[in-house]
C-alpha cells in the first residue's frame, strides 16, 4: 500500500500537459474526476478544511461551555507559548514525566513487540512441517475482530491481581502472593500490561507477514542452500529482504498508531493517568483538553504539534527505507 | 531401506513437535476466551472464595440434621474406627477443629458422628460444577441489550451502504481512467492514513456541535458516504486485476463508463465487495471512539461498544457481569468471522502485500 509513496512514483500535473490534452484525453479526465468526486468532496470537507480550521483554531481562544461555542478571539501565539512550556507535555526538571515522553517510551516498548511477535507467529505458520496451517491462521487472526472494549475487559480480567489467571498461574509456579505483579495498578508494570492487552491486535500483521513469506520464491532458498547458507543466513539474506516491504508497512502504521495511543489508558485506568501519572499519554491529555474540558483552541495546538511530529517521524522512516526495504524488480543503485 | 525409515521417522517427529508447539502457543493466545466464559458463569460467591477452581464451581454440601454442612476430603487413616483403611473419603464436617474435627459419612449416615485427627483448614474440598446463567439475564436487562444490538446494526448497515457505493466509484476512477494528476491524488488519498485523528476531529466536532449534530448519528454516518483510503485501495487493487478487454468490448458496443462499471466490472467483483462488507461491519460494530465523542450525551443511541465501556465503572467489583457483557458484545462479529473467514484473509493480504 505504501510503495507508491516510497518510490515517489507520481508527478504533479504540469499546466502545459493539461493545456496540450486532446479532446479524448479531456473526456477521460472528466469521467475520471466524476468518479473521484465523492472522495475529493469528502477530502475537502472532512480532511482538508478541518486541517486548516484546526490551524486557525490554534491561534484563537475557543471553547464550548454547556454546548455553546464561545465567540472566537485571536490570541496570537498564546496557545503555542503555553504548549511549549506545559509540564504535562514536556518532562520537567523535577522528575515528573511529560505525556510526550510517556508516549515515546511506551512506543519504544510496544513497537518491537508489535513487529517481532507477529513475525514469529508468521514464521511458525509458514513452516512446511506444520499441519493444519489454515485452521491455525484463522484462529490466530480471530481475536483481532473482537470488539476493542471486550478485548480490554478480557485481558483486564486475566491480569487482575487477585483473580486473574496470569497471577494464579504465576503463584502455582511458586511465586509468592506478595511478589506477583499488580499489573495495571503498578507503575512499573502498567506498560507491560498495556503491551499484553495489545497482543490480540496482532492478527492483521500475522496475515500480512505470512502472505509476504509465502510470496518468497522457493528457488531463492534453494540457491542459498547450494551456497551453503545456514538457517540464520538464509533468513538474513533471503527472507528478510524479500519481506522487508511488508515489515516496512507494519512498522509505519504501528508507529503512527502508537503516537496516537490513548484508548487503552482511557478505558483501563479511566483516563486519569493512574498509577502515578504514568498513563497520561499525549493523546489522552489531548483528548481530555478537547473533549472533557472542551478547549478547542489549545486542543488544536496540541493536535498540530502531534501532526508535525508524526510527519517528521514518517518522513524519517521513509528516508531510511532505501537502506533496508527491497522492492523486487527495482535496482537498488 | 533403514536410512529411509529413519528419515521418515525424523520427519514425523518434526511435524509433531512443530504442530504441538504451535498448538501450545495458540492455547495461551486464546485462553482469555476461556477465562471470559468461565467467569461469566460464576456467581458472586464463587468469585470471592479463595482457593476456588478456575471453572464455575461450588463446594459440595451435605444436609445433616436440617443444616447445610461442608464436605471435605479426609484421609481415612486418621479417623476413629477406620484406622486401617487407606485413601481419602469425602466426609461432611459437623464440628470444625484445628486438631480434631467431627464428621459424618454422607454415603453411610447410620455410622453416626466420628472424629478424625485432622485440622479442617488443611483439608481439600471436592468441587462440583455449578454454572449460573443469571449474569447473562442481568446484563441483558440492565443495559437493554436488544436496543443496543438494534443501534449497532443500524450504524453498521447504514454506513455500509455509503462505504460500498462511494468506495466503488472512487476505486473505479483510480483504476480505469488516465489523466494528469491522478497518481498525485492517489498518493494524497493514501497519505490520509498517516493523519492524526485529532487534527481533523476537533474542527469537525466543533462544526457538528454548532449545527446541532452532536448527540445524533449524523456525524458518524455522513462521512461514510465520501470514501476512505483503505477500502478504495482494496477495491482499486482488485479492479486492476480485471482484464481490460471486456471493458473495451463493452465500450465498442457503445457502453459508457457508468454502464461498464455496472454491467462489466461489478459482476466480476463480488469477492472484493464482500471483503469490504465484512471489514466494514466488523469495523463499525467495534467502533468506540466515534460513538464515544458524538453520542455520549445521548444514551438512547448508544451502540454496544459505548454501553460496554461503562461497565468498568459500574461493575468493577462484579467481574462476572463484565465478562458476560463482553461475550454478548463479541458474538455477532465472531459469527460473521466464522462464516466469512475467506474474505477477511484475502482483503488483509491485498492491503498489506500488494503495491
Amino acid at each position: 500500500m505504501l510503495d507508491q509513496l516510497n518510490r515517489a512514483a507520481f508527478r504533479l500535473p504540469s499546466l502545459k500537459a493539461i493545456r496540450n490534452m486532446s479532446p479524448i484525453a479531456w473526456r477521460e479526465m472528466k469521467s475520471g474526476l466524476t468518479f473521484l468526486a465523492p472522495w475529493i468532496i469528502g477530502f475537502i470537507a472532512f480532511t482538508f478544511l478541518p486541517i486548516i480550521a484546526s490551524l486557525i483554531f490554534s491561534f484563537m481562544d475557543l471553547r464550548i461551555t454547556d454546548g455553546i461555542l464561545s465567540s472566537p478571539k485571536f490570541v496570537g501565539l498564546d496557545n503555542y507559548v503555553r504548549l511549549f512550556s506545559d509540564p504535562q507535555i514536556w518532562t520537567g526538571e523535577g522528575g515528573t514525566r511529560g505525556s510526550l515522553w510517556i508516549t515515546v517510551r511506551f512506543g519504544l516498548i510496544a513497537l518491537p513487540v508489535g513487529i517481532l511477535l507477529p513475525l514469529g507467529v508468521a514464521l511458525l505458520l509458514n513452516n512446511p512441517n506444520l499441519r493444519g496451517g489454515m485452521v491455525f491462521r484463522s484462529l490466530f487472526y480471530m481475536p483481532y475482530i473482537v470488539p476493542f472494549i471486550a478485548a480490554v475487559f478480557l485481558w483486564g480480567g486475566m491480569l487482575n491481581a487477585e483473580s486473574g489467571w496470569i497471577n494464579r498461574a504465576l503463584m502455582s509456579l511458586g511465586f509468592a502472593r506478595e511478589s506477583v505483579p499488580n499489573w495495571a495498578n503498578d507503575i512499573n508494570w502498567v506498560y507491560p500490561t498495556y503491551v499484553i492487552m495489545g497482543i490480540w491486535g496482532i492478527g492483521n500483521a500475522i496475515l500480512i507477514m505470512l502472505a509476504g513469506l509465502q510470496s518468497v520464491p522457493t528457488e531463492l532458498y534453494d540457491a542459498a542452500k547450494v551456497d551453503g547458507a545456514n538457517t540464520w543466513q538464509s533468513f538474513r539474506n533471503v527472507t528478510f529482504p524479500m519481506i522487508s516491504p511488508v515489515i516496512f508497512y507494519n512498522v509505519t502504521l504501528s508507529m503512527v498508531g502508537l503516537f496516537q495511543y490513548f484508548l487503552v489508558p482511557l478505558v483501563v485506568n479511566n483516563g486519569t493517568g493512574r498509577p502515578g501519572g504514568a498513563t497520561m499519554f499525549y493523546n489522552l491529555y489531548l483528548y481530555r483538553t478537547f473533549f472533557t474540558f472542551q478547549n478547542m483552541s489549545y486542543g488544536s495546538a496540541m493536535a498540530w504539534l502531534l501532526f508535525v511530529i508524526i510527519l517528521v517521524a514518517t518522513l524519517f522512516l521513509f528516508g531510511t527505507a532505501r537502506y533496508w526495504v527491497y522492492y523486487a524488480g527495482e535496482s537498488r543503485s | 531401506m533403514k536410512s529411509k525409515s529413519w528419515s521418515s521417522l525424523r520427519l514425523h517427529a518434526k511435524i509433531i513437535s512443530i504442530t504441538v508447539f504451535t498448538m501450545a502457543i495458540l492455547f495461551l493466545f486464546l485462553s482469555p476466551f476461556a477465562f471470559m466464559v468461565f467467569t461469566s458463569l460464576k456467581t458472586q460467591d464463587q468469585i470471592s472464595i479463595i482457593g476456588a477452581p478456575i471453572w464455575p464451581a461450588r463446594p459440595a454440601m451435605y444436609t445433616y440434621n436440617d443444616k447445610e454442612v461442608e464436605i471435605f476430603s479426609v484421609p481415612l487413616a486418621e479417623c476413629q474406627g477406620s484406622e486401617d483403611e487407606r485413601g481419602e473419603q469425602e466426609l461432611a464436617i459437623v464440628k470444625k477443629g484445628t486438631r480434631e474435627s467431627t464428621f459424618v459419612d454422607p454415603d453411610n449416615p447410620e455410622r453416626g458422628e466420628f472424629t478424625c485427627a485432622v485440622s479442617w483448614r488443611a483439608l481439600e474440598r471436592p468441587w462440583q460444577f455449578s454454572p449460573t446463567w443469571q449474569n447473562y439475564i442481568e446484563v441483558w436487562e440492565t443495559i437493554e441489550f436488544p436496543r443496543l444490538m438494534g443501534n449497532t446494526t443500524f450504524y453498521a448497515l447504514s454506513t455500509l451502504l455509503g462505504t460500498l457505493i462511494s468506495c466503488t466509484l472512487v476505486a473505479y476512477g483510480f483504476a480505469r481512467f488516465r489523466f494528469p494528476g491522478r497518481d498525485f491524488l492517489f498518493v494524497v488519498l493514501i497519505s490520509t492514513i498517516f493523519l492524526p485523528a485529532f487534527v481533523t476531529v476537533i474542527p469537525t466536532y466543533t462544526f457538528f456541535q454548532k449545527i446541532g449534530w452532536v448527540g445524533t448519528w449524523l456525524p458518524l454516518m455522513v462521512p461514510a458516504y465520501f470514501a476512505n483510503a483503505y477500502n478504495v485501495f482494496l477495491i482499486r487493487q482488485y479492479f486492476m486485476t480485471l482484464p481490460r478487454e471486456l471493458d473495451e468490448a463493452a465500450a465498442i458496443d457503445g457502453a459508457g463508463p457508468w454502464q461498464i462499471l455496472w454491467l462489466v466490472i461489478i459482476p466480476q467483483s463480488y469477492p472484493v465487495l464482500l471483503a469490504v462488507t465484512v471489514f466494514h461491519i466488523v469495523y463499525s460494530w467495534n467502533d468506540f471512539f466515534g460513538p464515544l465523542i458524538y453520542l455520549s450525551t445521548n444514551r438512547d443511541a448508544w451502540p454496544i461498544s459505548v454501553a460496554l465501556s461503562t461497565f468498568n465503572g459500574i461493575y468493577g467489583q462484579r467481574p462476572q457481569l463484565i465478562q458476560a457483557g463482553a461475550l454478548m458484545a463479541m458474538i455477532a462479529p465472531l459469527i460473521l468471522f466464522i462464516l466469512a473467514q475467506r474474505f477477511f484473509v484475502q482483503g488483509i493480504v491485498i492491503t498489506g502485500v500488494e503495491k
